[in-house]
């Protein structure tokens, strides 16, 4: 926890409601967004028993599980889901984008907290090896569900992907409650921070949210309460019913079992649109539609890949592709926390509270100062800014602003003065071939200026061996991948 | 045990690895405790390689060490032919450039006959075609090169001499995801792990004892960090002495802490008990405090270095931290109380280096909770093992209640080797030791 959220988690317990920690909002959010509630039967690894899905507030959709420990009822139940989802997503996937374009927008899954897109994945890791002949042949639409959801699950790993979201980790990120970050994962403790009901503190909100008959718990595992007072009744009830082959109690017993499950899962579904409504309201920050580029293409490849008959993501990684993947997560997370300081001056703020930044008022410029030291003569401007953060900086450094990303500032000097530091910086690059920086491509005395040590630079992608010459350190090449049905079999089952 | 019996183990061992070598496996590893000769024994197999004919690269994990590394080998083979494969933008420091044997480049063509080429991991990654490609690779600080960094490298050599300090802190990566735990490839581990786990016929050997670390110090920090591969100190108690210039006039805490610490290798500086921030202001004054006084004083020296005492002097003093918002802290304080060139760094930065006294904020001081990174025994192990006279460690007090309510809670996985020792358990060895040096502040 940095210096600046440890204080806004004060003042946020101390007021008794949350505290804003950004001024953006650094998450792209679909217009349309697919908002997705599993609940699994406790102590199953995945066993699917309820979910509530749907793009439309006032429509959503309930589907249930009446055995849920019954396997093959599972993959009934993903069917049914598929029909949702792939419908979903086959709403972007329509015309073929023009040549070297991603398709113009892509679907985006909310769902409520870590635990479960966790689910969403799991689901997907279940159902992507299964066959569509043979023997315990499922309908062709599971095993595509599992490679979507096997998708969603493995882009969010990913970080600045929204593609897969879970409310709780995005309203977090955003707003810092008076509670713990365990007490966070509850979505509806955490919006009794952010926007209690009048008359109603966060503390005394989040309290309430805390009762599991006024608020179930956003799952994807239920209130054991429930489990053991309503659910195994009714659980049972429909066992009954289909064993006497009695139709209409089988029907009536269905119905109650939806309706308790309803009632669980609601109270969660206006949750999340009241999240998405929060977080709508929060003007978007700069850099998130280039962050959802990246996921459109990565959307357009995977519609592609599945076009082309792509086999299921392999169970493992092999030692390249791991590699690879690593080195490009690590990539993405660096790009994001500089993308997350350059388009918000609270996330800015933490780095200068760390010295690794400072913001001033530039108090004399020299736009037409000249570099004579080396071969040819060039155009080196300076300016100072006189501010009052504490610089650590040490000459030599090179450091960016982030109204002038193409514009690198090399440190002169820094003097400390009673108070305030004034730094010399020399600048380079942005100001054309004129033999003065033209007005407006460098900054002017009286300007208010951020400078950073923070850059997103390019570079070039890592060289990894390819796949057949993994090396002997790393266990040789490694088998070709065909998948098959054992793949569908986990170790532990 | 004699300084002179000390050498004759230590050599024993590195003919014992030699001779491994010589024989056509693919690879050999060495543990080596702190400042046990690692530099030594590269510098020794470099050497070897070349005067039997053998091309030989060796892959350093930072430039700064590249650099160190270079320095020893050009300055005890002044007649062999050394390359230093860099970046463009390289400049070579001074003690690179003093010596003529070495040739800087950035094209690996204009190095290819040089019978050993030295490099970071990260410039010989980029190296592609064919014919670069060498018989002999020496991986430096193989336990800090991250698995899939030796992935992108391990396409250049045949055969491999893996050297590393184990007890050190692991690799890390800023992603967080446990996708490929237990795989046996897992690219956050490190080489070793990964090498040893794809071929478990490689011998390990490990270096007997270490120059660096006094007699005080080597039995708790190898019991503490090393259970299983102990190693004694090459120096005895009265090798090693620490003295001071002048008189404490109504001695402080501080004072009182300084000369426990000369007096016996180690001092616990405890503050009272409190809650604080990571860069507790406090504890990063008491820090900084020590080091100007133990400069004020005139803090000496005596060691089988030298026969005359010899002054400590800033640069030869440490001040180690676990995050670098702390090392920003305590430089400031040091700014603040006059005191210069006292190099005050994360435990991550100060991997490798070797220092005559060094000041340990205790990861835990002041915390609420212990969670893995400050429980983690290898940050613990490099604060507690740079080293050569005298370590002193600035705590708040309840470290041990902390520890208690706080038990290691990491998960256990699948296929991924248990590893000792635990950061909970060697945080108590190591605790229950300075304990018997504990100074109070108050």
């Amino acid at each position: 926890m940095t210096l600046l959220t440890a204080l806004a988690r004060v003042a946020a317990a101390e007021t008794g409601r949350a505290q804003p920690t950004k001024t953006r909002r650094h998450l792209h959010l679909s217009a349309r967004p697919l908002v997705l509630i599993p609940l699994q039967l406790a102590g199953e690894a995945c066993a699917p028993l309820a979910v509530m899905a749907g793009e439309d507030r006032a429509k959503p959709l309930q589907l249930t599980v009446y055995e849920p420990r019954d396997r093959a009822r599972r993959f009934e139940f993903a069917a049914g889901l598929a029909e949702t989802v792939l419908g979903y997503i086959d709403g972007y996937a329509g015309a073929d984008p023009a040549d070297g374009e991603p398709y113009p927008d892509a679907p985006q899954l909310l769902v409520p907290n870590a635990g479960a897109a966790a689910f969403t994945r799991m689901l997907g890791r279940s159902t992507r090896f299964r066959q569509v002949t043979g023997e315990y042949a499922v309908p062709a639409a599971v095993p595509l569900l599992g490679r979507w959801l096997s998708y969603f699950g493995e882009r969010t790993e990913v970080t600045g992907s929204a593609l897969l979201t879970p409310l709780t980790a995005a309203l977090a990120d955003h707003w810092a409650t008076g509670q713990s970050a365990m007490e966070d994962a509850n979505l509806a403790a955490l919006l009794g921070w952010i926007d209690p009901p009048d008359g109603m503190t966060g503390l005394e909100a989040a309290r309430a949210a805390e009762d599991p008959v006024r608020c179930p718990p956003a799952g994807p595992v239920t209130d054991p309460s429930f489990d053991n007072e309503v659910l195994d009744h009714l659980v049972r009830v429909v066992r009954n019913a289909t064993a006497a082959g009695d139709e209409v109690a089988l029907a009536r017993a269905q119905a109650a079992m939806d309706a308790a499950l309803r009632s669980q899962l609601e109270p969660t579904w206006e949750l999340m649109w009241r999240a998405v409504d929060l977080l709508r309201a929060l003007p978007e920050a700069a850099s998130v539609p280039e962050r959802w580029k990246s996921d459109r293409w990565s959307f357009t490849n995977q519609v592609g890949w599945l076009r082309e008959g792509g086999a299921p993501q392999p169970r493992r990684d092999g030692a390249v592709a791991a590699a690879r993947r690593l080195a490009r997560l690590e990539r993405e997370q660096q790009r994001l926390a500089v993308q997350r300081a350059y388009d918000d001056p609270l996330v800015m703020a933490e780095y200068r509270l760390t010295g690794e930044a400072f913001a001033g008022t530039v108090t004399a410029a020299d736009p037409a100062r000249l570099d004579t030291s080396g071969k040819r003569t060039t155009l080196r401007p300076v300016i100072v800014v006189e501010t009052a953060d504490e610089v650590v900086l040490e000459p030599g450094a090179i450091l960016r602003s982030p109204d002038r990303p193409a514009q690198d500032a090399r440190v002169m000097t820094v003097t400390v003065t009673e108070r305030r530091t004034e730094v010399t910086l020399e600048l380079k690059g942005g100001m054309g071939r004129a033999k003065v920086a033209p007005p407006g491509s460098m900054p002017e005395p009286g300007d208010e200026v951020t400078f950073t040590t923070l850059r997103d630079d390019f570079q070039p992608a890592a060289a990894f061996p390819e796949r057949e010459d993994t090396p002997w350190t790393h266990g040789g090449p490694p088998q070709e991948y065909v998948p098959t049905d054992d793949d569908a079999r986990e170790d532990w089952s | 045990m004699s300084i002179a019996e000390a050498a004759a183990r230590a050599n024993a061992a590195i003919e014992a690895i030699l001779a491994d070598l010589a024989k056509a496996g693919q690879g050999v590893v060495v543990d080596s405790p702190p400042g046990a000769g690692k530099s030594t024994l590269v510098v020794r197999a470099a050497a070897e390689l070349a005067d039997g004919g053998e091309r030989c690269m060796i892959v350093g994990q930072t430039n700064e060490q590249v650099d160190d590394l270079i320095d020893r080998l050009a300055s005890e083979h002044p007649d062999l032919a050394v390359g230093r494969l860099s970046a463009g933008t390289y400049t070579p420091t001074p003690r690179v450039a003093r010596h003529a044997g070495v040739t800087v480049r950035s094209s690996i063509a204009d190095l290819i006959d040089h019978p050993v080429v030295v490099a970071t991991a990260a410039k010989w990654a980029m190296l592609t075609g064919p014919d670069a490609r060498w018989p002999w690779a020496i991986i430096d600080e193989a336990y800090q090169m991250r698995s899939d960094s030796l992935l992108r490298v391990a396409r250049l050599f045949d055969r491999a001499l893996f050297v590393g300090d184990p007890g050190q802190l692991d690799p890390f990566s800023t992603v967080e995801t446990e996708r490929w735990l237990g795989l046996s490839w897992d690219p956050m581990s490190s080489a070793v792990a990964v090498l040893l786990t794809n071929n478990p016929d490689i011998p390990v050997h490990t270096l007997p004892v270490s120059w660096r670390l006094p007699a005080s110090a080597a039995p708790a920090v190898s019991a503490a960090f090393y259970p299983f591969t102990g190693f004694t100190s090459a120096t005895g108690e009265e090798d090693r002495r620490m003295g001071w210039n002048t008189r404490a006039f109504a001695p402080t805490g501080v004072d009182r802490a300084l000369q426990t610490a000369a007096d016996t290798g180690w001092a616990l500086y405890e503050l009272g008990h409190r809650h604080a921030l990571p860069t507790d202001a406090e504890a990063v004054r008491a820090c900084a405090e020590l080091a100007a006084r133990l400069l004020e004083r005139g803090a000496v020296t005596e060691s089988e270095r030298s026969p005359d005492p010899l002054p400590v002097t800033p640069e030869r003093i440490a001040i180690g931290v676990a995050h670098r918002a702390q090392a920003a802290a305590v430089n400031r304080a040091l700014r603040e109380l006059g005191v210069r060139d006292v190099v005050a760094d994360t435990a991550n930065r100060l991997q490798g280096r070797e220092f005559d006294v060094t000041i340990m904020l205790h990861p835990l001081s002041g915390r609420r909770d212990a969670t893995a990174f400050h429980l983690e025994a290898g940050r613990l192990c490099v604060l507690a093992s740079r080293h050569r006279h005298a370590c002193v460690v600035v705590a708040r007090a309840g470290i041990p209640e902390l520890l208690d309510a706080h038990p290691s809670v990491e998960p256990v996985h699948l296929g991924v080797p248990v590893k000792f020792p635990d950061g909970w358990a060697a945080h108590q060895s190591f605790l229950a030791h300075v304990s018997r040096h504990r100074v109070s502040a108050a």
